[in-house]
């Protein structure tokens, strides 16, 4: 059985990807306090568009960092616009509507992006390209950090820092606090909720993406449903962590990640999934806004 | 009392077609209708249940197949383990029992503690507590684990679901409207004061909560009688989703739009059959479709007995 350390390091990886993931369900959330079914199949589009890309580019022919840089912008760039699309498709004819028609929109879209995918990309699973070897970065007794995960975890903090930054320190991140904690008065102040809106899906899908490329790397093996279950965990840390609150996603995010892979490790496979829930439901009935999240106060 | 069996009339000779349909059904149609009239039948009472907890109490659930499970498991073991010997009639309707029972308890048991949780963060409770259904029963041994469960005797027929969903229409049409529907109205529109005017809100959500349960347990329990043969695959995430669509698309708070979803949303995917490869892409396409053209769902919390309305639930 290997170390416990490395399990940490598995579980730190992972839990990075789940937090990018659910950083993107808890903007939107935070905008349109909707639970955007179809961003875990943007993920796989991301992962998708990425495979692609490669292909065509030539990087899988001659394997790099900085092939995988481009491949995983293009993917970026691919989710930002799908989002983007969605959005303006899906969700915007419903948003002065009942909350729950908007809901099931979502489950179409995903739906329809599953099933479209299986269309389109074929049902097998590919072979993502290995565009950066995996090797042994630094090796302590049994626990080894290779390349791909020490990547894997930068890259993700870096775009966890570069979107602190684009919310806290940009005019559009500005719009996007003040449509999320009031919408009617961020209109009334002369912000166009359709352009923070789409900007909210356009940011939350381009990481979606840079999460689907970066898991190509590590667990090679895409298909068009990927998507389903890292896309139902990732809601799960969002909610962990309080929706609607940055750090709460990534903190919920890599919670997640370092549970099921130590779970996975020394309890049962088959349980992974269900300690994911308990921990949640734990912590919701302690604390039932997340454990970053803050109760609303109801006003009579 | 003749008032009553005037009322009653109708859900009696609804009774008494479906008693008659069991004979008579195979006679006219093929096994593959057969089977999809059963089907509707199984969606048409989770539809209905969760209508009740979704549409009339505004408490958003996701985790009706959860309950379907164990309604669907506890009656098939029920029929093997407890009373083997006993002739069939008696095996499935106590068995349909039991399921209904243990799945209203475990209703109880996630209605209580989720009181607190309001909306999404209900959703996702309801959704993790079905996948550790799931997962629990995965892991059973007893009841076959991963493998499955096999041998159940099938004993339903369609007329048996049929019963069983004029009998869950029934309940949950009675208790919609009444002033104990009224109450779970108030409720859904705003909890706090509904709690002003004397209704306690913690009491009516786990009324909703129990009687849906219940009735999800029966619909699972029709299920392992008609096919028998379970797996836990037949009971995920998605399976809840399903029948959410079915709510939503019949109308918030609409019994008979429930109905009329289920019924549509079973029968869709067949008449899509010839197309096979594209059948899914065009059901969820359709299904974004009718959400934007028809925003309140079909019925738009309204029924199709025109004298009867709830009205739709507000936007929030």
């Amino acid at each position: 059985m290997p170390a416990l350390s490395q399990q940490l390091v598995n579980g730190l990886a992972w839990g990075s990807i789940y937090a990018l993931i659910a950083l993107g369900y808890s903007m939107v959330y935070g905008v349109l306090r909707l639970i955007n079914f179809a961003h875990g199949d943007v993920y796989m589009v991301g992962a998708m568009s990425a495979f692609y890309a490669a292909h065509w580019l030539g990087f899988a022919a001659a394997p790099s960092a900085f092939g995988f840089a481009i491949v995983m912008l293009v993917a970026m760039i691919t989710c930002a616009l799908l989002g983007a699309l969605i959005e303006a498709v899906a969700y915007r004819p419903l948003r002065h509507r009942p909350r729950s028609s908007m809901l099931i929109t979502a489950i179409g879209v995903s739906m329809l992006l599953e099933f479209g995918g299986q269309r389109v990309f074929g049902p097998d699973p590919k072979f993502f390209p290995q565009l950066v070897e995996s090797r042994s970065l630094f090796a302590a007794g049994s626990a080894v950090l290779t390349n791909v995960d020490a990547m894997v975890i930068v890259v993700s903090l870096g775009l966890m820092l570069a979107l602190r930054w684009v919310v806290f320190r940009t005019k559009i991140g500005l719009a996007l606090r003040a449509v999320s904690f009031d919408a009617d008065t961020a209109a009334l102040m002369g912000i166009n909720p359709n352009t923070v809106i789409a900007a909210t899906f356009m940011l939350g899908s381009a990481l979606a993406a840079a999460a689907g490329a970066m898991v190509g790397l590590r667990n090679p093996k895409i298909d068009p449903l990927m998507g389903i279950m890292p896309g139902i965990k990732a809601f799960v840390a969002a909610v962990l962590g309080g929706i609607g609150s940055f750090p709460g996603a990534v903190v919920g995010g890599l919670l997640m990640g370092i549970t099921e892979t130590l779970v996975a490790a020394y309890l049962s496979s088959t349980y992974r999934d269900a300690v994911a829930f308990v921990i949640l439901i734990g912590v919701l009935l302690v604390r039932p806004g997340g454990l970053f999240g803050r109760v609303a106060v109801e006003k009579v | 009392m003749s008032g009553t069996l005037r009322r009653n009339a109708g859900v009696l000779a609804a009774f008494g077609a479906c008693f008659a349909l069991t004979p008579l059904l195979p006679l006219g149609l093929n096994a593959y209708y057969v089977q999809i009239l059963a089907y509707i039948g199984i969606n048409a009472i989770l539809a209905v249940s969760l209508q009740l907890i979704n549409g009339v109490a505004g408490q958003f659930s996701l985790g009706h197949a959860g309950f379907m499970a164990i309604g669907a498991y506890v009656a098939a073991a029920w029929a093997v383990f407890a009373v083997p010997a006993a002739p069939p009639p008696v095996q499935l309707w106590s068995g349909l029992v039991a399921g209904g029972l243990a799945a209203a308890a475990a209703g109880l048991a996630v209605g209580i503690p989720t009181l607190r949780l309001r909306g999404d963060y209900l959703a996702i409770a309801t959704l993790g507590f079905g996948e550790i259904i799931r997962v629990v029963i995965l892991n059973t041994d007893a009841v076959g684990g991963a493998r499955g469960m096999i041998g159940i005797p099938v004993l339903a027929s369609v007329g048996t679901i049929a019963a069983c969903a004029v009998l869950c229409t029934v309940v949950v049409w009675r208790l919609a409207y009444s002033a104990e529907g009224r109450a779970l109205r108030a409720v859904r529109e705003d909890e706090v004061a509904a709690a002003a005017v004397g209704i306690d809100p913690a009491r009516r959500k786990i009324l909703a909560f129990t009687v849906g349960a219940a009735w999800a347990g029966v619909a699972g329990g029709c299920f392992a009688f008609f096919i028998g043969y379970l797996n836990t695959n037949s009971f995920q995430f998605l399976r809840s989703v399903e029948i959410v669509v079915m709510v939503v698309l019949g109308g918030l708070g609409s019994v008979t739009g429930a109905l009329v979803a289920a019924a549509l949303l079973t029968i869709l995917p067949e008449v899509l059959r010839p197309i096979a490869e594209y059948r899914m892409i065009i059901y969820s396409a359709l299904l974004i479709v009718l959400m934007l053209v028809r925003p309140e769902g079909l019925l738009g919390g309204g029924e199709l007995l025109p004298w009867r309305s709830s009205k739709p639930a507000t936007a929030r």
